[in-house]
Parts: C-alpha cells; structure tokens; sequence
C-alpha cells in the first residue's frame, strides 16, 4: 500500500505535536456483506510506531475497535524544526506503509 | 472458530512474519517495528478485567482525576467516536490504554510512550453501543484510571 499516511508535526513551546491519517478499511471481521451475507474478513492496522530522528517515540498498538481511516494524534519533547519524524504501520495481514516527515 | 480457519490465520501469520523477517534482513525496519509485541490475548479478552490481566498482569485500577478523559456524552454514530486521553500530575506513564466497556473486545488500542512522550492521545474508536470509555494510564507500576459514559445512537460493529 502506497500514499496511505498524511501527517503533519508543528513544533510549538519545546513539544512536538504530530497529527496523522492513515487511509485504511479497518474491517472488524464481524461485518457482513449485506448481498452475500458472508463475512467481510478482518483487516486492521495492529502496530503503528513513530520515530523522532530514527529514535521511538510512540508504539501503538490497535485492535479492530479503531475507527476507518484511522486518526492519531500525540506530542513529545525535544524536537527541532527540521528534524525527521518517522511513521510506520503493519496490519493484520502484513501489509504496511511508511513515511517521513520534517518537524515545520 | 473452527480450526480450518485457525489454520488459515496460522497461515497467513507465517507468510506474514516472513515478509517481515526479509524486510528486517534488508535493514528496511529496525527489529522494534516487527509486529512481535502485539498483545493478541488483551485484544481477543471479552472483558475490560480480562483484557488489563492480559496487557499489564494486573486489573487493579486506582480512579484519578489526574487523567482527563474528552469524548462525547452522546455519540450519534458509534463507528467514529473522538476520544483524547491527557495525563496531568502523574510523572512517568509509560503507557496508555483506551477501553470501551461494552464492545466484544473492550481494549480498543494501548499506546507505549517513550521518555519525552507526553501522556496525550488523540484518535477515534468505535463502540457498539452505549457504555463507559475507560482510560487507563500505567506509571510507576500502577494503574491508573478514568471513565465516561458514552450514549451511542447508532452502533459502530458488526452490521
């Protein structure tokens, strides 16, 4: 999966805060298909991690209980403007996207 | 769940694990970012108990109000529900679970902060119906907690 992430970090007062979207179905595996009534097979982000200058600033860990098109917000200290920050997530079917930003 | 589907999931876990493990090879993820730590039995726990056993060993839970809980008093729409966790006056949370009480799964996503993370999150979770929003936020060995009740019009699992 490509072009999945958006993120943004603002660095404001000495904290880092970063918003971020992912694009991604988030199916619970409990949904039917309301023309097969078969179910619609699990599909959700499970592990997102964020780095800050390749270091780790944040591991989430997500179960089927996150909203689509998944919203994450959080802010950490000692980031400068200019520096990377990083965005990786891995789903229940192994499929993941990355992507790196710089602190504006 | 029958095991022809455990099978299946056993399945796709290695096939999954494999890639992975190549792209670990390829110096393309550091070991960290391998889905290894994610804790599969606090996920799959039916209960708000269950689920802290499985994730911290303990679901001995000391109300604060240390930890502040934003979400809606009604949700019109249960599969999008704001929720944002902020800690203030508790040093040292390594991490920060949000539960929701009534959902199959209650856990609905736990988040491991680093030195320097300030205890504050932000996402949208979906509820099946309506029940508390439970924060739980881990320092210092103990866990600390809050709660909300969260009216939900339209349920956001299942169909």
């Amino acid at each position: 999966m490509a072009n999945t992430i958006k993120m943004r970090a603002r660095l404001s007062g000495g904290v880092t805060t970063v918003k971020l979207l992912i694009s991604h179905p988030m199916e619970t595996g409990q949904r039917k298909n309301k023309k097969t009534g078969k179910k619609i097979p699990a599909h959700y982000i499970q592990e997102v991690v964020c780095t800050h200058n390749g270091k780790t600033v944040l591991t989430a860990n997500w179960g089927p209980a996150i909203s689509k098109n998944p919203y994450l917000s959080f802010k950490f200290k000692g980031g400068a403007k200019g520096d990377t920050v990083g965005l990786r997530w891995v789903d229940n079917k192994g499929q993941s996207d990355s992507k790196e930003i710089k602190i504006a | 769940m029958n095991i022809d589907i455990k099978r299946r999931t056993l399945l796709k876990g290695s096939v999954a694990a494999g890639v992975i493990g190549m792209a670990a090879g390829a110096g393309l993820v550091t070991p960290r970012m391998v889905l290894a730590a994610w804790p599969k039995s606090a996920f799959s726990a039916t209960s708000v108990d269950a689920a802290l056993k499985a994730l911290f060993g303990s679901s001995d839970l000391t109300g604060s109000d240390k930890i502040k809980l934003k979400a809606p008093d009604i949700a019109e729409n249960g599969a999008v529900v704001p929720v944002t966790v902020s800690v203030e006056g508790i040093d040292g949370v390594e991490s920060i679970s949000i539960l929701a009480e009534k959902n199959a799964n209650p856990l609905t996503s736990n988040y491991e902060l680093a030195d320097g993370t300030l205890p504050y999150i932000a996402t949208r979770i979906k509820m099946g119906k309506t029940s508390s929003v439970i924060a739980v936020a881990k320092a210092g060995g103990r866990l600390y907690s809050t709660g909300k009740e969260v009216k939900v019009t339209i349920g956001g699992c299942g169909g």
